[in-house]
């Protein structure tokens, strides 16, 4: 219990009447890296999403690190957490998105040093520090200064995982990062993520790279339908397939 | 305060404010037909890669962008009769705010018409279509559906300024609703209701538009 | 030749008038795009942001304004403020009703501007550990204002020239001032084409001003 770094628990999440995750339990450990697979529309983005709280959630509970993220439960009921509370707890995890979403008007440093001086109260001096030690991590440091609108889709997904990363979270979640990318770009971005994951960092990816996920994860997610399907060792899930699902879905997956 | 709002001195002159709507929309409907055509010539010389044509039409329309409506109606009705040109109230205001929208509108069918990919004209050459042909049957039809939202708004916006022809007196809505001002003295009410009938008309156009919008708009 | 000596002459003669009549278009204007503005971006905010009732009031607000031509406004205003005795003079009056007017455009505009940023913004503002108004100081309003400053701009020339109706109630602003000063010497044609000299100068200007604005705070990509 002590060691579990992320801990959900009958997860429910329904967008108007249609139920999306029907009870996801689910845990992980510190320095582990879990992909979530799985065809699209079968909640995987939608429970990461949760996680930090960019998507409300109706039933369940989310732990991490012992903190019980987004509600509490008041004697009136179930209670949605005060909207700074719920900031900080959104600073406990890193997010990087399919569409990278940088910020178009401020350049790559920039980027990394907002959360650091309006999160973390950094002296700008210090937050700039830290900004371009990450973007040197991703391999961009001569592009610090460079815009978003500058730098290619790679290059915007790596400053984007550097934005995440420099505030140092306990846990770092990954949507798809490399399908808004052309196929050229796609190497650069898992070889970050990897790099991550050989420093020991807690990731938890949704990905449709399913060779990446075999061999960057100490773990596979398989989501069906709203609930988790099937999870083990990547070597064991994608040689012998227990369900008839995974099965046919790894079939029409490409593992290049 | 003390303002007792008591409509019965308006309702007894609504039909003057009726003929007023009626006549802005008569005034509206000849200046903005006519402003559509000019709009449209002047949109072609803005593309153009001709300066003959080019020049002239990015002068006409930098030039009547910048200048207030007003200014242009009373120079238009005071002014022009000094070199010679009379013209009547009417005939004056609606040659005015047909020149005035046709520098707006060409605005906007410029946008309009360099959003068309230029792969069509070419392909209307390939099957041998004459320039004049591809622009009525080509260009002119897409560059229409590309551009009704702006369309639609720059046409309210211009159907208001229909109003400033009270300026010179031409007995439309504003005309009216200020004459029924000075003779009732209900204020409140005769302004409620006038801006009420253009607040209505503008709503009219504007789902009129919204109507042909969707009946022109080609499946994706 | 001498038609333009005696035009250069009756300039000369009416420079104070001229000049004081440009004075007051400027502040005209000038008042109206402020008030207008501050206004206009609390009604942005509130068709943005605001719940549902504070949404709809505002939204019959900005269609009332924008379905009413601005002589109306001006002379509603000029006519309805003093009956219901509350005394503000022609000046007030018409700056109020431009206002108002300018309002409901920046309030579409600022409302425009805010919707067009795509919802990563504020996502990834949010993962980041933003509160909502951090997000709002940091991301939404830096790339607000950058798109919508051209037409902001744009609207400032409206107002210059919409300022051009306050002459109708008595304010002796740049157009009340050169009628006045045709009913003396009876030269419309040279009067009227000095005052749209003018009005265009200042537009033009404005318009330049727009460009090079947009020009220094564009994104670099």
């Amino acid at each position: 219990m002590s060691d579990c770094l992320l801990e959900i628990s009958g997860l429910r999440k329904f967008f108007g009447p249609v139920e999306v995750l029907k009870g996801v339990d689910f845990s992980m450990r510190e320095g582990e890296v879990v992909s979530i697979i799985g065809s699209s529309g079968s909640g995987k983005t939608t429970m990461l999403r949760c996680i930090n709280m960019l998507e409300e959630f109706q039933g369940g509970t989310i732990r991490l690190d012992g903190e019980t993220i987004g509600y509490e439960e008041t004697a009136s009921g179930r209670k949605r957490k005060s909207e700074t509370e719920i900031a900080r707890q959104r600073a406990l995890t890193g997010m990087a998105f399919q569409q990278f979403n940088l910020f178009p008007h401020m350049s790559a440093v920039e980027n990394v040093m907002l959360g650091l001086v309006k999160v973390k109260k950094m002296g700008r001096e210090e937050a700039r520090e830290i900004a371009l030690k990450w973007l040197e991590r991703v391999g961009l440091a001569e592009r610090a200064g460079h815009y978003p609108g500058q730098l290619s889709g790679g290059q915007q997904q790596r400053v984007a995982i550097a934005r995440a990363i420099a505030m140092n979270p306990k846990l770092m979640l990954f949507d798809e990062v490399t399908s808004a990318l052309d196929p050229e770009l796609v190497g650069e971005v898992l070889q970050v993520i990897k790099d991550l994951a050989a420093d020991g960092m807690s990731m938890l990816l949704v990905t449709h790279e399913m060779r990446f996920a075999y061999e960057v994860s100490s773990r596979v997610i398989f989501m069906n339908q709203g609930v988790i399907g099937e999870q083990g060792d990547p070597k064991v899930m994608f040689n012998a397939p227990q369900s008839e699902r995974l099965a046919e879905f790894l079939k029409t997956s490409s593992f290049v | 305060m003390g303002y007792t709002l008591n409509f019965s001195a308006v309702w007894r002159n609504f039909d003057d404010l009726l003929a007023g709507l009626l006549l802005s929309l008569e005034l509206a409907f000849v200046a903005l037909l006519i402003g559509c055509v000019l709009g449209l010539v002047t949109a072609f010389g803005l593309i153009s890669r001709n300066g003959w044509a080019r020049r002239p039409a990015a002068l006409y329309v930098t030039v009547i962008r910048n200048l207030p409506i007003l200014v242009l109606i009373l120079f238009a009705y005071f002014a022009l009769p000094q070199m010679g040109i009379r013209l009547g109230k009417i005939e004056s205001f609606v040659a005015t705010l047909a020149i005035y929208s046709g520098a707006y509108l060409a605005e906007v069918f410029r946008a309009g018409l360099i959003s068309i990919p230029p792969g069509l004209s070419e392909a209307g050459l390939a099957i041998g279509l004459k320039p004049r042909q591809i622009r009525t049957s080509i260009i002119i039809p897409l560059m229409i559906r590309n551009v009704l939202p702006s369309l639609s708004s720059t046409l309210i916006s211009l159907f208001k300024d229909t109003s400033l022809a009270a300026a010179i007196a031409v007995p439309e809505l504003t005309f009216e609703a200020r004459k029924i001002n000075v003779e009732t003295f209900r204020v409140v009410e005769t302004w409620i209701v006038a801006s009420g009938l253009y607040v209505a008309t503008c709503s009219v156009l504007a789902a009129s538009m919204r109507v042909i919008e969707r009946r022109l708009t080609l499946a994706r | 030749m001498s038609d333009l000596l005696h035009f250069l002459d009756q300039i000369w003669l009416a420079r104070y008038v001229i000049l004081k009549g440009l004075g007051l278009t400027v502040s005209i204007s000038a008042l109206a795009i402020a008030a207008g503005s501050v206004l206009g971006i609390l009604v942005g905010l509130s068709l943005t942001y605001g719940n549902i009732l504070l949404r709809s009031v505002v939204r019959i607000y900005t269609d009332f304004v924008r379905g009413t031509p601005v002589l109306v406004l001006v002379l509603a205003s000029f006519y309805i403020l003093s009956a219901v005795g509350i005394d503000l003079n022609a000046f007030q009056a018409g700056v109020l009703a431009l206002a108002v007017f300018c309002s409901s455009h920046v309030g579409e505009i600022v409302r425009g501007a805010l919707q067009a940023i795509p919802k990563g913004q504020t996502e990834a503002a949010k993962a980041i550990g933003l509160t909502f108004r951090q997000t709002f100081v940091s991301v939404l309003w830096p790339q607000a204002l950058r798109q919508m400053l051209p037409t902001w701009v744009n609207t400032a020339a409206e107002m210059v020239k919409a300022s051009t109706l306050l002459s109708v109630i008595g304010v002796a602003e740049l157009l009340l001032r050169t009628q006045e000063i045709i009913s003396r010497n009876f030269m419309s044609l040279q009067f009227y084409f000095l005052a749209g000299l003018l009005y265009f100068v200042i537009n033009y200007g404005i318009e330049r001003f727009g460009k090079y604005v947009e020009r220094k705070t564009a994104v670099p990509s």
